[in-house]
């Protein structure tokens, strides 16, 4: 018989629309991209904006468009906003982003254990894998979970502050699929409309 | 005579085109690079290392250069992305970003396993590397000597970021010489 891996410590009660629409109540000078599935939806709910970039695909993907944009507009904060699965495709990637040490760049990973878009399947982060550590162990000046809306709101306010090198922080949240909110799915459009909003002509 | 000049002449040339290729990226405006080596690419890489002006990123995986050049173009800079053949295969399903996206798109990739290869393991994604770049929606061209490989870099630069399109240069095994083990 095999042993289990230890599951979380305690059970996710933040519910993951209330959770970035409290993250993202102080934005201001944020560039946030999102992974495909709900981040995308989370960060549509919470308003559509100019300065967002939605993926629909691209899996594994977020963090990284984040670190490029981070890197080509340093007096910017750059979030990613991604959840476990995605984040869990792109691990070797927050290796490529510990090293390349941007001062100006946030994952956040909303996390409710689980694939949700494929049907609930249990990822590897509610059996035992945890960002955070992964993300500490590979230099990230910060990385931590967090469990309540408390810490997310302290969150929100340091999202501009000065930092060593880039940040990574999960959220836990409770596993469900809230009422999707489709954000346009036009890549050119989107991209065309961030660059507007860095004032880079569209042609 | 002649032929040894001749001779001294298109050995300058070879040892030249890394240099050539930077100076055409440079003249492009190209201010951002991301990598997993290779052999080929060494020489490039350290012009590009030693270029405080070029921000560079090394990777663990090629497909993650892919999403960090959507980034630097969405930031307003011009990113180049260099690997060997076989990375192509990792970076498919990310190359839908681009292709979709319209972002401008610029590879540079040392093939193996087509020219007095010595590895075998090499030669499947060889032969999978135009085919499958073209499958997913990249326009590729392929260079055999030093003098087309650097008119074919300043094309391509110009096809990518003037005309946002995403190309991938494939230079040739020939080009770079056989692998000493």
């Amino acid at each position: 018989m095999t042993t289990a891996m230890t599951t979380s410590p305690q059970s996710a009660t933040l519910a993951r629309r209330e959770a970035v629409a409290t993250l993202l109540s102080r934005r201001s000078n944020l560039l946030v991209v999102t992974g495909l599935g709900s981040p995308s939806y989370d960060l549509h709910a919470a308003g559509d904006r100019d300065d967002n970039y939605y993926l629909w695909g691209a899996m594994g993907g977020a963090a990284l468009v984040a670190l490029g944009l981070a890197q080509a507009q340093p007096a910017k904060t750059v979030m990613a906003l991604t959840g476990d699965g995605e984040a869990l495709m792109g691990l070797g990637g927050l290796a490529s982003i510990a090293i390349a040490k941007p001062l100006n760049l946030v994952v956040v990973v909303i996390d409710n254990q689980h694939f949700g878009e494929t049907g609930m399947q249990a990822s590897h982060t509610g059996l035992g894998i945890d960002l955070a550590a992964i993300a500490a162990a590979a230099g990230f000046a910060e990385a931590r979970t967090l469990w309540t809306m408390e810490e997310v709101g302290k969150l929100a306010e340091t999202l501009n502050a000065p930092a060593q090198g880039p940040r990574l922080y999960v959220i836990k949240v409770e596993p469900n699929n809230p009422p999707r909110s489709l954000p346009p799915r036009d890549a050119v459009h989107v991209k065309n409309r961030l660059r507007a909003h860095l004032g880079f002509p569209v042609r | 005579m002649q032929s040894a000049q001749a001779e001294k002449t298109d050995s300058q040339a070879s040892e030249s085109w890394p240099r050539q290729i930077y100076e055409a990226l440079k003249a492009a405006d190209v201010r951002h690079m991301a990598y997993v080596p290779d052999a080929g690419h060494s020489q490039l890489i350290k012009l590009f290392h030693g270029d405080e002006d070029v921000v560079t990123n090394v990777l663990t995986t090629e497909e993650e250069g892919i999403a960090i050049a959507a980034g630097a173009w969405l930031g307003g800079q011009r990113s180049v992305l260099l690997m060997q053949s076989s990375g192509v295969g990792n970076c498919i399903n990310m190359l839908s970003l681009p292709v979709q996206g319209r972002f401008p798109l610029l590879m540079l990739v040392t093939m193996r396993g087509e020219w007095a290869e010595f590895n075998p393991w090499q030669v499947p994604m060889s032969k999978a590397t135009q085919p499958s770049l073209e499958a997913i929606g990249l326009r590729v061209f392929r260079a055999e000597t030093p003098e087309d490989l650097v008119d074919t870099v300043t094309a391509a630069a110009a096809f990518a970021y003037e005309g946002d399109q995403q190309v991938a240069v494939l230079i040739g095994q020939r080009l770079l010489g056989k692998k000493k083990w």
